[in-house]
């Protein structure tokens, strides 16, 4: 459709040409314009956020529960600044979002102007694109470009900063039928030859794994699918980054849990001894490596991204694949059915001979209580007494996180909401409340620490107003934990500043704020306590006060190889673990 | 014991240093629009790739194509980072790696003005004259030179040019270009 309209009404106008029915956002002088056309109309719900911060990371669960482009909608100055540390995580963790930033009109920029800023320039380095609207000509086709370009590729942010006067200035809108952009042609065919020669070393393989990561959510459920599907007629074992979880189901025997920092021992183990990696949408991220010069060092290494850039950024690899997940993952299958492949029966039983041996470890256990309620514990529970459930879980970053990872087992894509490249404490409540709204009759749990909650703790008030009965669920233990974790592993236990002084009553708080306050201290009480939250059809603040000096294991200590774990055994202090060869592992 | 042992406090592994530091040029063709440049040198300083040379203009003003030829140096592995990251930013159309494809002319543009009387005058004169630079500007008690070549004939002119009343050069940078009848 074609017709004029104001600038302002464009931007609304392109969301819902976009389908887009959620819009998070705050308001401010320099986006008045738009915020009148979004009165004006019903397709388009605006969710009205505390903080710009708690809007960007909303969208981003939105849109990682649902696949779709998150839109975010927030004022000049300040509000484009507080989006910063979203939009950068959004960036890091490859989300498709849309963000609108006012401006101060065309006339004022650059003079210093009230609630001016750079947004262009301040947001280039942490988005996948950035424009600056100078004529109102350009913005029907910058706003559809913006989705374009935020959802195909590897996916991430894009900014739209659009001056006051463009947004009142009239134009023409249709949806372009087509870009211009002869420089953006995201690959999604991997090169044919090459997905070849990786089934090839694949079926010659003798200790063979898949690492998956993120890139196989983001490439769609069909994506999820097809891997499951080869990993079945492979019969390789697989394990899977924190961005990837739920690709794979973690209850199939083949799974071998998250790998990484604070992976299981069989999946790093496993990691260091294989002959043949099928990397397919990770990037050898840091957390995951280890020390890059004893990273798996017999391995023959296959790559599959979206993105050429991943590719050989930190580990050399001998098959690079540069396409989409789904795409080559097909293909992949394919081949591997049309030529009869069988992966040496042998050397695939004494592998697995070998994995179940690493198990047999059981590098998750924890010492169990009956007088307080160990952090493990109470992901286990949860998990067990939400698993039947249409269930979502967001988390916040540290020690919960990683306990998160480890205990709460995911069959599915899509269901898992965590900030892993960035790490952004604070993620996971506002996270919850776009994941709750584009689910509105799933289940939808935070887990959080004490420390994290209150960073975007006023996000909760979004939640009530909204009426989104998301769960958050604390894992008090009165610490920054991971902080006070390294400093007791790494700065002889000098907690400096990592105490969590002057908590909340977080019940108190809840019943303030209108949602509902639940506290839990003892083992004991914890599944009745569970289950309390889950019958809630409101928003609830569980506070689930947890051993205070608990540590996260199994965990690749600084700059140590995979097979230079050390697991957890509460009868051996840390500093004992690190030194004695006992708790180092093979 | 291996050098890169990293030290106790840190998780991160310290910067390998096995491979040696290349310099390559690169033509860097993207879309003639506000903000462009900064994309590509933030993209540099944020990563802490080097630039050695930069250059920067409008080749096609019907397409508003604009042609960017940088000079960099890094190991072979932070080389094709760099083309790669370069490729990924939405208004790059394509990246060559001038240096690799091996066939390339690497010119650059150099305006030296140099201060003397006497003998001095006169030997810079004829150097200039041996090195095909041109006098652009005069005075009774100075010259400026324009020279063009490659980077290290310019370098050896500035030189020379030195002992005799050098005052001041002004350098454009590498433009680079594929020999043969193919475009990039």
């Amino acid at each position: 459709m074609t017709r004029e309209m104001t600038g302002a009404e464009m931007v609304i106008q392109a969301m819902a040409d976009q389908g887009v029915k959620h819009l998070f956002g705050y308001p401010g002088g320099a986006v008045l314009p738009i915020y009148d056309a979004i009165f004006a109309q019903k397709e388009v719900q605006h969710i009205l956020v505390r903080h710009e911060q708690g809007a960007v990371h909303a969208a981003e669960g939105y849109a990682r529960s649902t696949g779709k482009v998150g839109c975010v909608l927030v004022t000049s100055g300040p509000g484009a600044t507080n989006a910063v540390t979203g939009l950068t995580d959004a960036l890091c963790d490859s989300i498709p979002l849309v963000c609108i930033t006012g401006q101060v009109p065309t006339h004022l920029i650059g003079n210093d102007a009230f609630q001016e800023c750079d947004t262009v320039g301040i947001t280039r380095p942490c988005t996948k694109h950035n424009y600056l609207v100078k004529r109102i000509e350009d913005l029907p086709r910058i706003l559809h470009e913006a989705f374009h370009i935020a959802s195909s590729g590897r996916p991430g942010p894009v900014v739209v900063d659009i001056p006051k006067d463009i947004q009142f200035a009239k134009g023409v809108y249709s949806k372009p039928k087509e870009f211009p952009h002869t420089g953006y042609k995201p690959k999604l065919k991997g090169d044919l030859e090459a997905i070849k020669a990786a089934v090839e070393l694949m079926t010659h393989a003798k200790r063979p794994l898949f690492y998956t990561g993120g890139g196989v959510i983001n490439s769609g459920k069909n994506a999820s699918a097809l891997l499951r599907e080869l990993v079945k007629l492979t019969g390789f074992p697989i394990t899977s980054t924190l961005m990837g979880l739920g690709a794979f189901p973690a209850a199939d025997p083949q799974w071998m849990g998250m790998l990484g920092m604070h992976g299981t021992l069989e999946a790093n183990m496993a990691m260091h001894d294989c002959d043949v990696m099928v990397c397919i949408g990770a990037r050898f991220d840091d957390r995951i490596t280890g020390r890059v010069d004893a990273f798996s060092p017999g391995s023959k290494k296959i790559h599959v991204d979206i993105d050429a850039s991943s590719i050989n950024k930190n580990i050399k690899v001998d098959i690079p694949i540069v396409g989409d997940c789904a795409h080559v993952l097909e293909d992949m299958v394919r081949l591997w059915r049309t030529q009869a492949k069988q992966a040496d029966k042998k050397s695939m039983g004494d592998w697995w001979k070998q994995i179940d041996k690493w198990r047999a470890r059981k590098s998750l256990a924890y010492r169990a209580s009956n007088e307080v309620i160990k952090p493990q514990y109470a992901i286990q529970r949860l998990y067990e007494l939400t698993k039947d459930k249409d269930t979502y879980i967001t988390t916040e970053v540290g020690q919960h996180q990683m306990w998160a990872a480890q205990f709460y087992h995911f069959q599915e894509p899509n269901r898992w909401m965590t900030s892993g490249g960035l790490g952004t404490m604070g993620y996971g409540l506002p996270a919850s409340v776009g994941v709750q709204l584009a689910h509105p009759k799933s289940l939808v749990i935070d887990i959080a620490g004490e420390a994290s909650v209150q960073m975007t703790m006023q996000e909760l008030s979004t939640a009530v107003q909204y009426r989104l009965p998301i769960k958050i669920f604390i894992l008090n233990n009165g610490y920054m934990g991971m902080v006070r974790q390294w400093q007791e592993l790494l700065h002889g236990s000098r907690y400096s500043e990592s105490y969590s002084e002057a908590l909340p009553d977080f019940v108190k708080l809840a019943e303030a704020m209108h949602a509902v306050g639940i506290r839990c201290e003892k083992p004991g009480d914890l599944d009745h306590a569970i289950k309390d939250m889950i019958a809630v059809d409101r928003p609830v603040l569980f506070d689930c006060v947890v051993d205070k000096v608990e540590n996260c294991f199994p965990m690749i200590p600084s700059g140590k190889a995979h097979n230079e774990m050390i697991l957890g055994d509460s009868g051996v202090s840390l500093d004992d673990a690190i030194t004695e060869e006992g708790k180092m592992l093979v | 014991m291996n050098a890169n042992v990293p030290s106790s406090t840190s998780h991160y592994p310290t910067a390998p240093t096995a491979q040696r530091d290349v310099t390559h040029t690169l033509s860097v063709l993207v879309d003639n629009e506000p903000g462009v440049l900064a994309r590509v040198i933030g993209l540099f300083s944020g990563r802490g790739y080097n630039i050695e040379s930069l250059t920067v203009s409008e080749t096609e003003h019907a397409k508003h194509l604009s042609l960017i030829t940088v000079v960099t140096t890094g190991t072979p592995m932070v080389i094709e980072q760099i083309k790669n990251q370069l490729d990924r930013l939405v208004p790059v159309h394509r990246v060559v790696d001038m240096t690799l494809s091996g066939r390339s002319i690497e010119r650059e543009l150099a305006m030296v003005k140099v201060r003397g009387k006497g003998d001095n005058r006169v030997e810079a004169l004829r150097l200039a004259d041996a090195f095909r630079a041109r006098v652009i500007d005069a005075t009774t008690e100075s010259f400026v030179f324009e020279i063009t070549g490659k980077s290290d004939k310019i370098e050896q002119f500035v030189a020379l040019m030195l002992p005799l009343g050098l005052v001041e050069v002004s350098r454009t940078g590498i433009a680079a270009i594929a020999r043969g009848p193919e475009g990039m």
